[in-house]
């Protein structure tokens, strides 16, 4: 078992990311406690993970990267923490992130951004940048992270790390906090394929605190395949559009041929309805955020704010200024698609394009294919600032992973190659509840893949 | 009454159904607790719980849909209705809008005026309660006790009545509703009576 202490140096040492929220005093004397309580029977004995801040957790503040949850104490913890801790892990920490995991560089949490850990002028990814920056340094060797649309593998994608977004009801959510209640999953960011999907083996399975999820054993681990015989890839031609960066498309191409050389038949497939995604997401996501964020008041918990002369007043300045620009922005966007005579329009149609984005994923599935291989994002990490000041550019890096939100279905990104030194990610999108088939895959691809070297 | 209007009055009666626990959690229904103490996270509405519904309380309020002849449907959805306020604390009930539990029944009773009456049941919808605000207790501040959040309770929605003492009369019948449970208690219920005014055109008999 790795030494509580030695676990917290290198935690502290990363430092200069942002990329940890608790106070090094604090970590500390929580590691040491947890280390001594540890069973030394569990399959994660001694592994530490850190958690992304929008995950309860008993030994730390929970506070979604947001003033109006500052220095918030759960009085409970999350069944995936819970299950992390029975299985013997430390819980090392909570991790930086967008305010309430909205945003897609970590540069929109009340606490500072997330420097990128190979690259101090860019951005880590978001929202679970603090998570991918610290597994990304070497400071641990996997944490929790959480998405709504992409926010794991997106991240993982920019830091060069692993980062698995399970189907939708494989994980527990009770102590995530809710987002976008349709599509919020806990997704795990690792090191290797092996140490993301042995945590996610331990926090999958049923719970009876969370409806949504499948009542189903945790999931078995597959082993390294030899071959991927009997596969069959597909590459949606959506995904690889004429303006995709270069050296993006050159890191595919190379991970499609080792795919070949291990067998799998590739073969060109079609998502038609892939355009339309992160508009849909952009009226699902913040209609369900508004409703979601409805409870941060001011009443019960939480700071309250000054300058309240009646109810009306507390609300609006605890809720003006608790919450950051971004956050205000979604739940104004959410309000305003959920109200009477927009819904029809925003709500409804939108609902109605998800119903056709997830029909295309199991059209192609349905036709014999396994698997669906993608870039993760269009580019790799950009510029700290470059997007701040244009949502809907920050909107589009999530363009290839918010599909796999919508339409339930797990995926997994890995790194498959580098750029002037930024990290490369390509996607694995599986069929609901078998991601034993796609992290067969990633096995095999991770194996073969030159993942430092330039594309 | 002016001419050319005549009253209208609809009753909504919310009727507790007597579980145990409450209707998303486990927290106990016990009536007169200190306040605060029959609360968990989910009934608090802490960040990152979730409801579970509660089996009993659905069994109960399909006995009651059925007892007044409505049509219980298979698959019936919980949606959310969101409003803030203190006593709130998700800042939305739990209720059903779009696809209630049950539709279509009937509540007959004797009229004072007009004999057997067959009053028409809308729908009947199974949701939460809401916390309690005590505005008389402090001056200058309000105190909220949550153990009433999250309470099981049935909707039950009758079709508008045109004569006052039907509404009456109907009213007394909600009221002696009984949805009985376990060891033969009676439910605890809460009425709020809706009535509304409006202006009809050319009267017709219900």
């Amino acid at each position: 078992m790795s030494d509580a202490k030695a676990v917290a140096d290198r935690l502290v040492k990363s430092k200069r990311l942002n990329a940890l929220l608790t106070p090094s005093k604090e970590l500390r004397s929580a590691l040491t406690a947890q280390a001594a309580a540890a069973r030394p029977t569990g399959v994660l004995y001694g592994m530490p993970v850190a958690v992304k801040d929008n995950i309860c957790t008993l030994e730390f503040t929970t506070t979604c990267g947001s003033r109006i949850l500052e220095g918030y104490r759960s009085p409970y913890e999350a069944t995936a923490v819970t299950k992390l801790k029975a299985a013997g892990a430390l819980i090392a920490g909570k991790t930086n992130c967008d305010e309430f995991a909205m945003g897609s560089s970590t540069e929109h949490s009340a606490y500072g951004r997330v420097v990128h850990p190979l690259d101090k002028t860019r951005v880590p990814g978001g929202s679970s940048g603090g998570s991918a920056a610290l597994v990304g340094a070497g400071a641990l060797p996997a944490a929790l992270g959480s998405e709504t649309g992409g926010s794991v593998r997106q991240p993982a994608s920019f830091c060069g790390v692993v980062g698995i977004k399970p189907t939708y009801g494989r994980v527990s959510r009770y102590g995530l906090v809710a987002f976008g209640s349709s599509l919020d999953q806990i997704g795990v960011l690792g090191r290797s394929v092996h140490d993301a999907a042995r945590v996610l083996s331990v926090i999958s399975g049923r719970d009876p605190r969370d409806a949504t999820c499948e009542d189903r054993d945790p999931l078995r681990l597959p082993t390294v395949p030899e071959s991927l015989q009997g596969f069959v890839i597909g590459l949606p031609r959506e995904y690889f559009p004429a303006e995709l960066d270069p050296a993006v498309r050159r890191a595919c191409d190379r991970a499609v041929r080792l795919l070949r050389d291990l067998g799998a038949a590739v073969r060109e497939v079609s998502l038609p309805h892939t355009a339309y995604a992160v508009p849909t997401y952009y009226v699902i996501a913040p209609a369900e955020a508004s409703s979601n964020l409805a409870r941060y008041d001011g009443v019960r918990y939480g700071p309250r704010f000054d300058g309240h002369a009646d109810l009306r007043g507390l609300y609006r300045a605890t809720r003006g200024q608790g919450f950051g620009a971004e956050v205000r922005r979604r739940i104004l966007v959410g309000t305003y698609v959920l109200s009477a005579g927009f819904y029809d329009a925003y709500y409804r149609r939108a609902q109605q394009m998800r119903a056709l984005i997830a029909q295309d994923f199991r059209n192609v599935f349905d036709r014999g294919v396994d698997l669906l291989f993608t870039p993760t994002t269009p580019s790799p990490a950009f510029k700290a600032g470059e997007k701040l000041s244009d949502p809907i550019a920050m909107y589009m890096s999530d363009i290839f992973t918010v599909t796999a939100n919508l339409a339930g279905v797990p995926a997994i990104s890995l790194p498959i190659g580098r750029v002037k030194g930024l990290p490369i990610g390509g996607q694995l999108i599986g069929q609901a509840f078998l991601e034993d088939e796609m992290l067969e895959a990633a096995y095999a691809l991770e194996r073969v893949v030159p993942a430092t070297d330039e594309a | 009454m002016a001419a050319g209007w005549e009253t209208v009055i609809g009753l909504e009666t919310h009727v507790q159904l007597r579980t145990k626990s409450k209707m998303f959690c486990g927290c106990s229904t016990a009536f007169g607790a200190p306040p605060n103490t029959q609360v968990c996270p989910v009934c608090l509405g802490l960040p990152g719980a979730l409801p579970v519904p509660n089996g009993a309380a659905i069994r109960l309020a399909v006995r009651g849909a059925l007892s007044l002849g409505c049509t219980v449907h298979p698959k019936s959805i919980f949606a959310r209705k969101n409003y803030f306020y203190p006593d709130l604390p998700k800042g939305y009930q739990i209720s059903q809008h779009d696809q209630p539990l049950a539709t279509n029944g009937t509540l007959s009773f004797v009229s004072p005026e007009r004999g057997i009456v067959n009053a028409t049941i809308v729908r009947l919808h199974v949701e939460e309660d809401a916390g309690k605000s005590i505005h008389d207790r402090f001056p200058k501040a309000t105190a909220v006790d949550l153990n009433r959040s999250g309470v099981p309770l049935i909707e039950i929605v009758g079709g508008s009545a045109r004569v006052p003492t039907d509404a009456q009369a109907a009213a007394r019948v909600h009221r002696h509703l009984r949805l009985r449970h376990g060891e033969g208690q009676s439910a605890r219920r809460r009425q709020r009576v809706g009535a509304a005014g409006g202006c009809h055109g050319p009267q017709h008999a219900d």
